[in-house]
Formats: C-alpha cells, sequence, structure tokens
C-alpha cells in the first residue's frame, strides 16, 4: 500500500542506520532548478525527499522557509506545479519516497478528493500538513489513508503521555519529532533530550521515528541519528539554496552543486551514526 | 455535529469542536494544541465562576466606565429624514474603542493560568493599546506584533504602546500588516509555549477564540438591549456594525441574533472598489478558506494563497473574518455589505459636523450604511449602531487625504 516508504525504512533498518530526510521548497528559486535539486537529492545521499508546498502565510515556519515560499511563488509555483515535479521526478525515481509538506488552504482550494487522485497519480507516498492536528482529521488525513497515502503527524515537545496515542492514532509512513517548540531554522537542542523524547515515542508506536528542526552540519545528523530512525535537514538545505542565488534571486551555475556537497556531507554524518550505534 | 442543540437558536455555537456550520475549527501545529486545549478548559471553568465574573464586572465598571452610554443621535435622524437612530457608544471605553473589553476578559484568564507574558497582534494599533494597557495594569511584561508598513502609518498608537511598557515589534515578514503580525505572534507562541499567553484582538484564530472573544464583546449587546428597551420600550429594527475580524460586531449582534423581526447587517470595508484587489470584503468578495487557525471567508487567489487586502482604515485591513459572521452570512441570518473607503471618510466628517462625534474610521464604514439605510426606513423606525471607535487615531489619515498639514 505505501511500498515505497516501508521498503525504504525496512532497507535502512537492515542496513542499521538512520535515514537522512531532506525538505526543501518546491519551486525554489524557479520549476526548473528546484526540480534539478530534487534529482539531486537522492544521487547525493538523501533517502527520503520532502517536498515543500509554498504557501503564502506558513505559520511555522523561520525566516529562511518563508523567503524560500516566497522566492516560489513569485517564480510561478502553484500546486499544481508542485505534484508536476513529483511527477516529473517520478520518472527517474521510482524507489525515493516523497512526502509533501506544507499547509492546508492551498490544497482544500484546490479540492481534497482530486488533489488526493492526482497525489497518487503523481507517485506521492506521503503528507505533512502542518495546521492539521488530529482534531482534524476528517479534512484530509482519513481520505489520505483511504488511498494509500501517508499521513505523517509531527510530535512536538508539548505533546505530552496523555495526548500522545492521540496524535500517534492515524499516523503512518512515520513519525516526525519536532526537537523543539518553535518554528523552523531554530538551534539544535541537546541531543540526549532528545533521546529520551523519540525512546519516549517508541514505547507508543513501532513506526519509524524521524527527528527535525535544527539540524544544520553531519555531525548534528550523527548525534541525533544515533536515538532516531531518521533525521530531518530542511533550513539548511533552504538557506545553502539562498546563499548560491544570484543578486536578483536567480539560480547559478553553483546552485545545484552545492546543495548536493551538502547534502552528501550530511549522509555521512548519518552513516557515521550507524558505525557509533554498532560499537 | 454541526447543528446546535436547540435549532431555534442562533446562539448556540460553535459546538464542541469549534464549528459553526463549516466554519470555526482549530487548524494549528501541534505544538499549539495542548495550548488552546488548556485555554479552553479554563474558559469553561471560568465561564461559570462568579468570582471571575465578579472581577469582570468590576473591571467593566470602573476601568473601562461601562456600561457606555446608549445615545440617541437626533441630529444625523433629522438629517437622514427616516429612521430613528441610536449609537452604542463604545468609542467612550478606556482606551477608545471596544477593544478593551476582550482585552480585560483575556487577561484575567491569563492570570488564571498562571501566565507571565503577554503577546497580542495588531493592525491600526487599537488592540496593540488595549493589551498594552491590560498588561500595564496587570504587571506583566507585553509584546505586541504589528506589521512594519501599519508601524508607520500608525506611529501615534506605536508611541502609546511603548509609553504604556510594551514592546513593540514591526513585522516586515510578507507584506507588513495586519495578518503577517498575526503570523509572527504564531510564531511566538509556538515558541514560549510555558510562560505565554496570546490575546487574540479579534473574534477569529482557532477555537476557542472567537467563542470566548464574542462572549467578552458580547456585554455591547446585552446593555444596548436593554438600554434601547428602556429607551423606546421596543427593539431596534435593524443593528449595524463595521466588521474587520468581527469582534466588535458580534459582541453587539449577538444577544439580538434569536429576535426575528431585528435585521443585521455587518459592513466590510470595500476600499477602493470590489472589482480588483484593493478591498477587505471577504464574505461579499471572498471564499471559504483555512487561516490562521479557523475555516472561514478569505481574500486568496485561485491557488489558495492569502492575497493583502486594502482598507483606508487599517483595523479593517485584514483578509479574513471571523467564523461566527461566516456562518451567519452562509445561513442568512445577517447580512453583509461593503462599504468603500470614500463612503467612509463622508460618512466620518458628516458625524463629525452633526453630532460632534469624531468617530473611528472602522465605524465610519457603519455610519456610511446608516447614511444609506435610514433614509429608506420610516421614522417609526429604529436603527441601533455600534460606535466602536473614536477617531484621535485617525486624524493624520484623514488629514493626509483632505491636504491638511497638522
Ligand atoms: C474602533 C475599531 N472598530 C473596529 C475594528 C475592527 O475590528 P473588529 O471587527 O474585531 O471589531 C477595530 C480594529 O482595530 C477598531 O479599532
Amino acid at each position: 500500500m505505501t511500498a515505497r516508504m516501508d521498503k525504504r525504512f525496512a532497507d535502512l533498518a537492515a542496513e542499521g542506520r538512520p535515514a537522512l530526510v531532506t525538505y526543501f521548497m518546491g519551486g525554489d528559486p524557479d520549476y526548473a532548478s528546484s526540480l534539478e535539486i530534487m534529482k539531486a537529492l537522492p544521487k547525493a545521499g538523501s533517502d527520503v525527499i520532502e517536498l515543500g508546498m509554498p504557501f503564502s502565510d506558513p505559520m511555522a515556519d523561520g525566516p529562511a522557509i518563508q523567503v524560500a515560499g516566497q522566492r516560489a511563488l513569485k517564480a510561478g509555483q502553484t500546486l499544481a506545479k508542485t505534484i508536476q515535479m513529483a511527477r516529473d521526478f517520478r520518472r527517474e525515481d521510482d524507489a525515493t519516497p516523497i512526502v509533501m509538506m506544507g499547509y492546508y488552504n492551498p490544497i482544500y482550494i484546490y479540492g481534497v478528493e482530486r488533489f488526493l487522485d492526482d497525489a497518487v497519480e503523481a507517485g506521492i507516498d506521503g503528507l505533512i500538513v502542518v495546521d492539521l492536528p488530529p482534531e482534524m482529521d476528517d479534512e484530509l488525513c482519513i481520505p489520505a489513508l483511504a488511498r494509500g497515502i501517508n499521513f505523517i503527524r509531527l510530535a512536538t515537545p508539548t505533546t505530552d503521555e496523555k495526548r500522545l496515542p492521540a496524535v500517534l492514532k492515524n499516523t503512518s509512513g512515520f513519525v516526525y519529532y519536532v526537537s523543539m517548540n518553535g518554528i523552523t531554522g531554530s538551534a539544535l537542542p541537546d541531543p540526549s533530550l532528545i533521546g529520551d523524547a523519540v525512546g519516549r515515542i517508541k514505547a507508543h508506536t513501532r513506526l519509524p521515528v524521524c527527528v527535525g528542526f535544527g539540524v544544520k552540519t553531519a555531525e548534528h545528523a550523527r548525534a541525533i541519528g544515533a536515538s532516531a530512525d531518521g533525521v530531518v535537514v530542511g533550513t539548511t538545505i533552504v538557506n545553502q539554496i539562498a546563499s548560491s542565488l544570484t543578486a536578483d534571486g536567480k539560480a547559478s551555475a553553483a546552485t545545484v552543486p552545492g546543495v548536493e556537497t551538502l547534502v552528501r556531507s550530511l549522509a555521512s554524518g548519518v552513516r557515521a551514526s550507524r558505525l557509533a550505534a554498532a560499537e | 455535529m454541526n447543528q446546535s442543540p436547540n435549532l431555534n437558536s442562533f446562539r448556540e455555537g460553535p459546538d464542541e469542536d469549534g464549528r459553526f456550520g463549516i466554519f470555526g475549527g482549530r487548524f494549528v501545529a501541534e505544538t499549539l494544541m495542548p495550548l488552546i486545549l488548556d485555554l479552553q478548559e479554563e474558559w469553561n471553568k471560568a465561564k461559570t465562576d462568579p468570582a471571575f465574573q465578579a472581577e469582570l464586572k468590576d473591571l467593566g465598571a470602573h476601568y473601562i466606565g461601562r456600561p457606555s452610554p446608549l445615545y440617541y443621535a437626533e441630529r444625523l435622524t433629522q438629517h437622514l429624514g427616516g429612521a430613528k437612530i441610536y449609537f452604542k457608544r463604545e468609542e467612550l471605553n478606556h482606551t477608545g474603542s471596544h477593544k478593551i473589553n476582550n482585552c480585560i476578559g483575556q487577561i484575567l484568564l491569563a492570570k488564571r493560568m498562571g501566565k507571565t507574558r503577554i503577546i497580542a497582534e495588531t493592525g491600526a494599533g487599537q488592540h496593540g493599546v488595549a493589551s498594552a494597557t491590560v498588561a500595564a495594569r496587570f504587571g506583566l511584561p507585553c509584546v505586541v506584533y504589528m506589521g512594519a508598513t501599519d508601524v508607520e502609518r500608525q506611529a501615534p498608537n506605536v508611541f502609546r504602546m511603548k509609553l504604556l511598557g510594551a514592546e513593540v515589534k514591526p513585522v516586515t515578514a510578507g507584506s507588513g500588516t495586519l495578518k503577517d503580525a498575526m503570523n509572527e505572534a504564531l510564531r511566538d507562541w509556538v515558541t514560549n509555549v510555558d510562560d505565554t499567553y496570546y490575546l487574540i484582538g479579534t473574534a477569529a484564530g482557532p477555537h476557542p477564540y472567537p467563542e470566548l472573544v464574542r462572549d467578552f464583546q458580547s456585554v455591547i449587546g446585552t446593555e444596548a438591549r436593554e438600554q434601547i428597551l428602556a429607551a423606546e420600550g421596543r427593539l431596534p429594527d435593524m443593528v449595524i456594525a463595521a466588521v474587520g475580524g468581527g469582534s466588535n460586531a458580534i459582541g453587539i449582534f449577538h444577544p439580538f441574533l434569536d429576535d426575528k423581526d431585528v435585521q443585521i447587517v455587518g459592513v466590510e470595508a470595500g476600499g477602493r472598489g470590489l472589482e480588483g484587489e484593493e478591498h477587505c470584503a471577504s464574505l461579499t468578495a471572498g471564499s471559504p478558506g483555512v487561516l490562521h487557525g479557523n475555516r472561514t471567508y478569505l481574500l486568496q487567489d485561485e491557488d489558495g494563497q492569502i492575497k493583502e487586502g486594502h482598507s483606508i482604515s487599517a483595523g479593517l485591513d485584514y483578509p479574513g473574518i471571523g467564523p461566527e459572521h461566516a456562518w451567519l452570512h452562509d445561513i442568512g441570518r445577517a447580512e453583509y455589505v461593503p462599504i468603500m473607503d470614500d463612503e467612509a471618510l463622508e460618512a466620518f466628517q458628516l458625524l463629525t459636523r452633526l453630532e460632534g462625534i469624531i468617530p473611528a474610521l472602522e465605524p465610519s464604514h457603519a455610519i456610511a450604511e446608516v447614511i444609506k439605510r435610514a433614509p429608506k426606513m420610516g421614522k417609526d423606525q429604529i436603527i441601533l449602531m455600534n460606535l466602536s471607535g473614536r477617531g484621535d487615531k485617525d486624524i493624520f489619515t484623514v488629514g493626509k487625504i483632505l491636504g491638511m498639514e497638522l
């Protein structure tokens, strides 16, 4: 049903290392460059791709991802084009799971049924919709699960023992543990606290637990990966893209290679994590 | 589930999931869910706690100056030659608008919850000033998010907030207006979950905000209903209020919703006209969508991206509207109409000259609708209008448009 996702995490478990989950904003800085970035990610060592859907009002994102979304929208990105990006990617890569991440309104306006039909057909494996907590499951989560699309939920430090079962109830694919209360792009908290939190979640679910928010370097990825099934990196990649742009915000010759170099380094971090765990 | 238990009442919403029909709800990040559930629990307790209600009432009487007067606008009535016009004088409240009713209520909730830091968003600065005021009164630090564009065009209110000890943080993200300020306040809240209370300024946002803001503002309609019965021995034929996010409007409407013969009219900012994009008429010209924690009518494009509105009045410059208004609109219990910038400006001047009351630009929109309706109504009919704020804050904007140096 969710074959690509389940197979990917099963393979990684067999390999004994955490997944590298990479986020980028669909359409940033333009469609063609963004598609090149997407294709480069698995080649550089990314195991799961989070494809950002730009939204005018990203309430849970820090400045870097806000601005990336604005660049994408300015370049003409729409939800239809973000789905098309996944479709284009799938022509070359049928193994790397794609999770679309963003906010509900563009999906609601596109039409939930139509969106899910198109997402299935384009080869999308999962959804992370920041502003749909379990209380709102009837909106998109339940219909998505019925089509075999994973609905990946965020758990946060405010998700206490009492609330955790509700958060995990309709979650599938993996659980995304947001390592701190805050917006994307903040500082990395203490890895040992993260380990405790991952353990707490794992006591309630057999799903893989991936950890994100604040991961910037290979060393962070290694440290977090010691206790998690996956490490999510977003803002650092988005910042790398931003720093490669020309003065007028266009892609340069350094844009795609810059992402490749960064992701290769992060990938070495999660791979070193396996060695650490094996000791 | 979406139906109120009492099918004959329009006053029973929202349901326990925070829905008014399909509108409302709790569309927030997981980090905030436990916080809004806590708030709801505390609100449910406070609602029925006599001590809480007594403190609210006492501060209402001695700090805000309630009840606000109901005023028969004799000269405006004569001038228009139709229905009798009454104003509910919310502009006489402490800080100059209805916003303080909600702020006093919410800061008492914050205190009950043991919160030690207040954050708020503001457009015109009226809610920011009211928040800074109650924060000063209760000795709590206060951070107000305000779009950078608004910081510039509302300088006197920025100064007031600073005098009151609040920190005003200009928001440059997006286009630097109210919706961006609200995004930034939400970002602050997800970062400072333990000690911070988010004091939302209008009847919008995730459940329970639309309900609790309405309940704190309903004092307006509850008083007005008694006052008009005392003055005229009957209910008004029509109640009119300006609608930004919708708090002053729902406050005066709600106690009249079950009075079937009372016509209810909300006035949206038509800006420079509904044909283009320079307006804030979310109900008249928008469509349902999800933003800032609730489903409601929004100004948006075909891709679901939120548009920037425009209004001469910064307090109506918001691309959404409270969910209860969206519901009242869809079921037809209330009617919503646009008023253009120039009509509001004319009404502002007319009221100033005829009644010696300088209204804020927000209720000037409601006055403009009164000017259209009253002459078509009989002399034995009554219009009740919410005069939600005074115009001191707007004299610079108006002066500039009228070409006067201040
Ligand atoms: C005097 C006054 N009236 C009305 C409004 C609009 O807000 P609401 O629709 O929540 O009453 C504002 C907002 O700043 C205001 O200052």
